[in-house]
């Protein structure tokens, strides 16, 4: 029981982490039908950023996220304006061939700046591990979870009740129709590429206290992320959040029960299996409400 | 090339319509003044203001509101919501008091789109999502409106309903550029009328004109040879 309690645990936890990565995914390919297979390399650069301004910097827990964040963001934005945008022909395929040579590039960047070493940083809080039948449940996954949470009231907030995001969400119906009206669709793009990549960075600040940082971390995570997104059914954001703890808590029970060599197999397992079964997704995107 | 060698005027306060069959460049034509198409060659003017490199938003900034072939609500959202986003451009100046005030008349003008303001807009009858689209396009206040094929697909009793409210608007003031291939009814409402023809304009002149013109009432009136040699005896 308590073995289970705590593979839930861990679990929920990197699940919650992957419905974080998945969320991006999710956005972006909303409102443009990418896919971002540099999404990845957003998470490893907040991390690293947060090593820098929280564990090297000593700054105060939110102005490092702040800061971490606002930097992924402005990436993001850079990335969007001179490797997405410039394309003569806008190809889906072209797209994502770009965004996996991105990967490669924000890859090496994160190597020139931060090394090859891995970096941790302390918890966000000192709080002892709280005790719940005998599982321990550390005090960043409750971080974690807390911040996922946020993040989805803040993402329905903004697409609910603010004039942007219901501009955003029209774009993403229909580019023409949105256009017509005078929303400059090609701001709002940039504006997803933003706040996905903040998201990203997000993922990345959240993370931090509970892995090993490096500049090689982004690939592994940004496909379980897309894992995750495809799982629970791109495009939705409640998929992403079933798609992420679905993923989470099947791996940790697959380590805990089966082998801890089947960890990063459990996610492309998932995915090959729903692509059988469901392409669309657990939620597919045309029964799901868009976010 | 769908169009070639075109020149029309709209003059301020009018019904003016493009009647035509499919593929005669009417809309090529409505998407060049409004931005969506970005090559042509030519000359646009609004106002003085011309209108060539323009994007869309930008179009619409300047008093042009174009209601789409196809109405091109957006379906997942509500009719309410719908609306609102028609006034993109208006919130962005900054004029809320002014957005709610139009909000207020085209619910008025409008009375289902009131009842059905929480639906998504993909629920709506067609009507009602041509009406939803034209009030749409409404909340920019544009002072020139652009209709590609309001009446497509839509009961003949619907289509005079909407063509009613658009006599209405244009004695409120607002110019309507209408295009049509229901030729009956939109020369009924205008007042100047030209008739396309594989890109060019084959006739032009007042609607009534039109209306009781042989060449028009054979090929878009829909009466046929019998009738038409009928009508000349």
């Amino acid at each position: 029981m308590q073995e289970i309690l705590q593979y839930l645990f861990s679990g929920i936890t990197n699940g919650a982490i992957y419905a974080v990565i998945a969320i991006g995914f999710s956005m972006l390919y909303n409102s443009t039908e990418l896919i971002n297979f540099a999404h990845g390399e957003f998470v490893m650069l907040g991390a690293l950023c947060m090593v820098t301004f929280f564990g090297a910097l000593h700054l105060p827990l939110v102005v490092a996220l702040v800061a971490s964040i606002v930097c992924i963001a402005a990436t993001g934005l850079v990335f969007e304006r001179l490797a997405i945008r410039p394309v003569r022909h806008p190809e889906p395929i072209v797209l994502i061939i770009i965004t996996v040579g991105a990967s490669i590039f924000l890859r090496g960047i994160g190597m020139i700046i931060w090394g090859k070493d891995a970096h941790t940083i302390p918890s966000f809080s000192a709080h002892p591990p709280l005790d719940i039948a005998g599982a321990k449940l550390l005090s960043q996954s409750i971080w974690i979870i807390i911040i996922l949470l946020a993040t989805i009231i803040g993402l329905q907030l903004f697409y609910k009740k603010t004039l942007t995001g219901k501009a955003m969400e029209a774009n993403a119906i229909s580019k023409r129709a949105a256009w017509i009206v005078g929303i400059p669709s090609k701001m709002m793009i940039m504006l997803a590429f933003g706040l996905s990549t903040a998201i990203g960075g997000l993922a990345g600040v959240i993370i931090a206290p509970v892995t090993m940082s490096s500049y090689d971390m982004g690939t592994m995570l940004g496909l379980k992320g897309f894992c995750a997104a495809m799982l629970g059914g791109l495009g939705s954001l409640w998929g992403a959040l079933l798609g992420g703890f679905l993923l989470g808590i099947l791996e940790a029970l697959g380590v805990g029960f089966v082998s801890s060599g089947l960890k990063d197999a459990t996610a492309f397992l998932l995915l090959l299996f729903i692509l059988y079964v469901k392409p669309g997704g657990i939620i597919s995107a045309a029964s799901a409400k868009r976010f | 090339m769908a169009v070639k060698g075109v020149s029309l005027s709209v003059k301020q306060g009018q019904i003016i319509t493009l009647i035509g069959a499919n593929g005669s460049g009417k809309s090529t034509l409505l998407e060049s003044v409004c931005g969506l198409l970005p090559d042509w060659k030519g000359e646009i003017t609004f106002q003085g203001t011309p209108l060539k490199g323009l994007d869309p938003p930008a179009v619409v900034r300047q008093g042009i509101s174009l209601v789409p072939e196809g109405r091109l609500v957006f379906a997942p959202i509500s009719v309410l919501d719908n609306l609102k986003l028609g006034a993109y451009t208006m919130y962005r100046k900054r004029r809320h008091a002014e957005v709610s005030q139009t909000l207020e008349k085209i619910l008025d003008l409008f009375p289902i789109l009131r009842q059905r303001a929480k639906q998504p807009a993909g629920t709506l009858s067609g009507g009602e999502q041509q009406m939803l689209a034209i009030g749409r396009a409404l909340m920019s206040h544009p002072k020139l409106l652009l209709l590609d094929e309001p009446s497509m697909g839509l009961a003949p009793l619907i289509v005079e309903k909407i063509f009613h409210t658009l006599e209405m608007l244009r004695n409120d003031g607002i110019t309507i550029l209408l295009v049509e291939q229901n030729a009956q009814a939109a020369l009924q409402i205008a007042d100047f009328g030209y008739v396309f023809e594989t890109g060019n304009v084959v006739l032009q002149g007042p609607a009534t004109e039109l209306l009781a013109d042989q060449e028009v009432k054979r090929a878009y009136l829909g009466k046929d040879y019998g009738e038409f040699y009928d009508d000349n005896r």
